[in-house]
């Protein structure tokens, strides 16, 4: 009788890798989410906060983009444990790419911000708007427009950092084609399949940023 | 009334503003004029505190514009300015440019605020233009939004700091028409410029700063004809 180690590709595995797809959506949207709120409130730190906030924030999300984020990932995912904190590898996975993110978005929203010339908001203070109505209504639409290319590139490099989490355990995108390469020995196949699933995801962001920055700029 | 008392104005060491003394009545028309540097475009900034003063006092129909107990957001809404570069907000229509401060700072609805925006562009001569972005717009019409913006805010007083400077000359009579303008209904003026001829035939009274100080202050028959100061006199010699 012939042993068989291996199985072969089976429709049901399409299920499988879209569950998949689901959780490298989900931890990505989390952490481009919650990263870019906290990229927004440090970014605006960077730039108003004076000398010891601006700098100390400047320093930790320095270590942040510098520290491979692989290192990140291992190292938070096994602090918590030590504390008695167990953690999820989706819980640990989306907080280290949520402030990875957020010190990407940082210096892109410092960047923003300083791209708004001084005489530009003198003149909407002039007008008797206060700091905030500057911010709001003057430095935020304008900035945006300047930086958002790159806030698309973070998103979209996020989105394939988080295969990353996949060393946690968390069965993402390509844990799931681990998985299968494993049982079926179909690597070409599998990777081509779930190299158009990241592509599928990441497209349609990159249409739409297309979209707006053609219909900012008319 | 705008009255400056002992202004003094440093930028680190450079002392800019050097005792100045100033009176602005309601309904008058004041010309500045005087070399680059000579303080004049900081004057203006004193005066709505986009810039802080270090000794002396401004006072704007009685209220201490740098007392910090004063609110200065709603003060400046008493000061329309329009700067050298028009700095129009390019993501919004010449409407939504002069329709935003009504609506935020002002909190009127966004119909009234549409309201004031049409009847202001209409005011400087910018009617066709309400749904036009800045970037379609010339340097003059972009010149003339921001005096529509600055007036959509019902200042008493309209602060020009060299509003023609940044113009290509062919578009520098549109601006100085709608500045005429303003000031044949009345509107009290303090305009920093370097039109001699504007300076003349509008203003009630023309100041020459010199190094921080008002050098020579009087009606524009003093200055331009009958200068007291041998210093008036060299300057006017000069830009003429």
């Amino acid at each position: 009788m012939e042993i068989k180690f291996f199985t072969g590709l089976q429709f049901s595995d399409l299920g499988f890798l879209g569950e998949a797809a689901l959780k490298t959506l989900m931890v990505s949207g989390v952490a481009i989410g919650a990263g870019t709120l906290l990229g927004i409130l440090f970014g605006w730190i960077l730039y108003q906060g004076r000398w010891v906030a601006a700098a100390s924030l400047g320093l930790v999300l320095d270590a942040f983009r510098s520290v491979p984020l692989i290192i990140q990932l291992v190292l938070f995912f096994n602090l918590f444990p030590i504390l008695g904190l167990p953690l999820e590898p989706f819980t640990a996975g989306a907080i280290v790419l949520a402030f990875y993110t957020s010190a990407l978005v940082a210096s892109i929203v410092q960047g923003g911000i300083e791209a708004v010339e001084k005489p530009m908001r003198r003149a909407a203070r002039s007008l008797g708007m206060s700091y905030w109505q500057d911010m709001i209504y003057v430095v935020w639409p304008i900035g945006l427009r300047a930086v958002f290319p790159s806030w698309v590139g973070v998103a979209l490099s996020v989105i394939k950092d988080s295969a990353l989490v996949s060393v946690l355990g968390y069965v993402e995108l390509l844990r799931a084609s681990q998985i299968l390469m494993t049982r079926t020995q179909e690597p070409f196949i599998i990777l081509s399949v779930v190299g158009a699933i990241y592509f599928a995801i990441s497209f349609p962001l990159g249409l739409y940023g297309q979209h707006l920055e053609k219909k900012w700029s008319s | 009334m705008i009255t400056i008392q002992n202004l003094h104005k440093y930028f680190g060491d450079l002392h800019v503003l050097k005792g100045i003394d100033l009176t602005v009545a309601k309904g008058e028309v004041l010309s500045v004029i005087g070399a680059s540097g000579s303080g004049k475009s900081t004057l203006l900034y004193c005066i709505n505190a986009l810039e802080a003063i270090q000794d002396g006092e401004i006072a704007v129909d009685g209220i201490s514009v740098h007392n910090p107990g004063t609110d200065i957001n709603k003060l400046r809404q008493r000061l329309g300015m329009v700067f050298q570069q028009w700095n129009s907000f390019p993501h919004l229509t010449a409407l939504e440019n002069v329709a935003l401060s009504p609506r935020i700072v002002k909190k009127k609805s966004r119909a009234e605020s549409k309201e004031i925006a049409m009847k202001q562009l209409h005011h400087v001569g910018l009617g066709d233009k309400i749904n036009v972005y800045p970037n379609a717009l010339s340097g003059g019409q972009q010149q003339r939004l921001a005096i529509a913006r600055a007036l959509a805010m019902e200042p008493d007083y309209m602060l020009f700091d060299e509003v023609t400077s940044a113009l290509d000359p062919e578009l520098v009579g549109e601006v100085l028409d709608t500045m005429r303008l303003l000031a044949d209904e009345g509107m009290t003026m303090i305009c920093v410029t370097h039109e001699m001829g504007f300076a003349r035939d509008v203003s009630d009274r023309v100041a020459y700063f010199h190094e921080g100080v008002i050098e020579e202050i009087g009606p524009p028959s003093q200055i331009f004809e009958n200068q007291k100061s041998e210093q008036t006199k060299k300057f006017l010699a000069k830009v003429r």
